[in-house]
């Protein structure tokens, strides 16, 4: 089949992901291990795992992080063939990552840092850079939306941020973007039952019938605020179970061992 | 050996060709730095100040030792052009380190001239501090003793506030090779102020040597900005040793920018006299190719209630190298010192090289210091981090070197300079910025 006819196919069946047979391996070692997993437009799927199971090795080459080499399969997004995109091509294309650690970057203002994402998104489109005034507005709104304190975005990216600031700032640089994959990173862990409130909310906000929602978390707590179509569990490098949200309860309630 | 004596021979053949021919009270230096030269020699290996930086290269070259300034008369306009519109100054000009008379006025405030004739003109000002903060410890410093026979004058007057800022443009220029000395004197009397931007330039093509000796006094109450942009060409080699003394409660602020430049050397030697002396100084070095940058500080706390604070950064692509050797330097009686000392550098690439070498030595016992240093390579983490928002590499790579030199261009306090330099940078950094970007004369 060729390209386009791949394209028009996964538009027709509404897939927005396709990961078939995903190994990936980071200095030699395999720690993904033939993941398979159809994500369509509109669901929420939830990632669950223990710890080294292959979570964030799993969005770390969904967003093309060159340390992590994928070794056999491949990753359809839109039809698309997403392991030959560079990151920042994935990103211009609508793929989004809420890191799990968000990287401070001295010196470079959140206010020139989202104004140069912005432009290089619209640029990608075939847009002109947004106009000052746009783009203020732009802010004000997406910060209303996920509560960010407007102070946060004359600083340096994540410098001097707090761990739930980090967060919230991951959000929205979300709501500023508005990807069609998104992909939250363990976005619960550091954050209080408040912050953990706002940052969901804030994602069930953006959520619309023509994007997709990757939750990867440790704990049902978050899946109570965002509701997934479909939980995964994760475990030494492949999928070993599927369900719907009830399984997520059941894993809170039993661990992970008896999936052994 | 054998390049010294050479040196001594034509060192004492220059000297006894200029002493007197244009009569200065620069020829009483003459036979002293002549001498210290003989003691000392050149600047090599043997002198822990010059353990990074190797003029021997340089050296070797047969160099023209005679100043030659430029005689004829010549339209300013033509030659040099300020490419900032807001950035209006009283503008004084030497070429190849002969002061040249532009006709400027300067306000009333301010004396500026060619150092010899205002060693005549006034005598006893220029006596009072000449040669008062240069040591003869310094090799470059004996050969510019023995050979300068000009540069700037500046005397801020007493009371003397000078809104605008005075802009000082060396050039090189000429069509044979030259080994420059020049002097500069620049005295700031009791509670003046003034701002100078100093500019390093070179016009034509040919390969320079230039060894500026510039002595600073800051008198009681006084403040002194001092804002040093280098952007000259790839066959440069330039040492430029600052002197400053500072007595009691003064402000000295000085900034260094090199965007260009084939083997700089830039010494800061600061003396902290007296009560409430404050410096603060910062510099930023953009070298590439086979260039090389050597920063050089020396700040004494000699007296107590001082404070200084040093932000030295570089970066270095290609086979670019540097080095930076800060020494804070607290004397037994200089308690109640606050002395910061910082040095960052990036390396681009793997044959990149930076030398640092942070130093503290501290004799008093109620005092507060830091210094630290760091050399690596760009954020990767923060590097894919951009690249997962949208921004490609090489986008994202500028984005962070930019942000680290702005640092340092923040602390210009001339506005429409910290423009003109944000946007030199930036040129500079995406390789659009020559050399000769304020030049009218296009020579290459």
């Amino acid at each position: 089949m060729s390209d386009n006819l791949i394209i028009d196919k996964y538009k027709t069946d509404n897939i927005m992901l396709q990961i078939k047979d995903l190994h990936a391996s980071v200095d030699g070692k395999e720690i993904l291990k033939g993941i398979n997993l159809t994500i369509k437009a509109g669901e929420v799927h939830a990632i669950m795992g223990p710890n080294g199971s292959g979570k964030s090795t799993l969005s770390a080459v969904l967003t093309g992080n060159e340390r992590f080499q994928v070794t056999q399969g491949e990753i359809r997004y839109k039809g698309k063939n997403l392991l030959e995109m560079a990151p920042e091509i994935r990103s211009r294309e609508g793929i989004f990552l809420s890191f799990q650690y968000p990287v401070e970057i001295p010196g470079v203002s959140m206010v020139n840092f989202m104004k140069t994402v912005v432009n290089e998104h619209r640029k990608y489109k075939g847009l002109d850079p947004i106009s000052a005034s746009d783009f203020l507005k732009l802010m004000r709104d997406k910060k209303e939306l996920v509560g960010i304190d407007s102070q946060l975005t004359n600083r340096p990216v994540n410098e001097g941020f707090s761990g739930g600031e980090k967060k919230k700032n991951e959000i929205y640089q979300m709501a500023m973007l508005e990807p069609t994959l998104a992909i939250l990173d363990e976005t619960d862990s550091g954050l209080d039952i408040d912050a953990l409130r706002i940052v969901a909310n804030g994602v069930n906000k953006l959520r619309t019938k023509d994007n997709a929602t990757i939750v990867i978390t440790h704990y049902q707590r978050l899946l109570e605020y965002i509701v997934p179509d479909f939980v995964h569990v994760l475990y030494q490098g492949s999928i070993v179970k599927t369900g719907t949200k009830e399984l997520a309860l059941e894993l809170e309630e039993k661990g992970y061992d008896w999936l052994k | 050996m054998e390049l010294k004596q050479k040196y001594i021979d034509a060192i004492t053949k220059t000297v006894s060709e200029i002493s007197g021919e244009k009569p200065s009270q620069l020829d009483k230096f003459r036979n002293v730095g002549l001498k210290h030269f003989v003691e000392l020699g050149l600047p090599d290996k043997s002198d822990e100040n010059w353990l990074y930086t190797d003029l021997s290269t340089a050296f070797s070259t047969n160099w023209e030792l005679k100043p030659k300034g430029l005689h004829r008369k010549i339209d300013i306009e033509t030659i040099f052009t300020c490419d900032v519109p807001d950035f209006d100054t009283h503008l004084a000009i030497a070429f190849n380190g002969q002061y040249f008379d532009t006709g400027t006025d300067f306000p009333d405030g301010v004396i500026v001239g060619s150092l010899a004739k205002m060693s005549e003109q006034y005598p006893q000002l220029v006596e009072k501090y000449l040669f008062k903060a240069a040591s003869h410890e310094q090799r470059m410093t004996n050969l510019n003793a023995a050979l300068a026979t000009d540069g700037f004058f500046l005397y801020i007057k007493e009371n003397a506030r000078i809104e605008k800022p005075i802009q000082i443009v060396n050039a090189a220029f000429g069509n044979e090779s030259f080994f420059i000395n020049q002097h500069n004197l620049i005295i700031a009397g009791k509670n003046s102020f003034a701002q100078i931007a100093y500019c390093d330039h070179t016009l034509s093509a040919t390969p320079f040597f230039i060894n500026q000796l510039t002595e600073v006094f800051l008198e009681e109450n006084s403040e002194l900005e001092f804002y040093n942009v280098q952007n000259s060409h790839n066959d440069t080699t330039q040492v430029s040793s600052i002197y400053v003394n500072q007595n009691r409660n003064t402000n000295f602020h000085s900034n260094i920018v090199t965007l260009h430049g084939g083997l700089i050397r830039n010494e800061l030697r600061v003396k902290l006299l007296d009560k409430e002396a404050n410096c603060n100084i910062s510099a930023i070095n953009l070298t590439d190719r086979k260039q090389h940058v050597d920063n050089h500080t020396c700040i004494d706390h000699i007296a107590p209630h001082c404070t200084s604070n040093q932000l030295y950064k570089g970066i270095y692509d290609d086979e670019g190298t540097g080095a930076f050797t800060g020494k804070i330097y607290v004397n037994k009686g200089a308690q109640k010192t606050e002395a910061y000392q910082s040095n960052k550098n990036i390396l681009l690439t793997p044959n990149a090289k930076v030398h640092s070498r942070p130093q503290l030595e501290i004799y008093a016992d109620d005092v507060k210091c830091s210094h630290g240093a760091t050399t690596g390579q760009l954020d990767q983490n923060a590097m894919f981090y951009m690249q997962s928002r949208g921004i490609d590499k090489k986008e994202a790579r500028m984005l962070m070197m930019y942000a680290f030199a702005n640092e340092i261009v923040s602390k210009i306090k001339i506005e429409p300079l910290a423009a003109k330099i944000e946007g030199m940078i930036y040129r500079r950094l995406r390789g659009e910025l020559s050399r000769c970007a304020n030049c009218a004369i296009k020579c290459s």
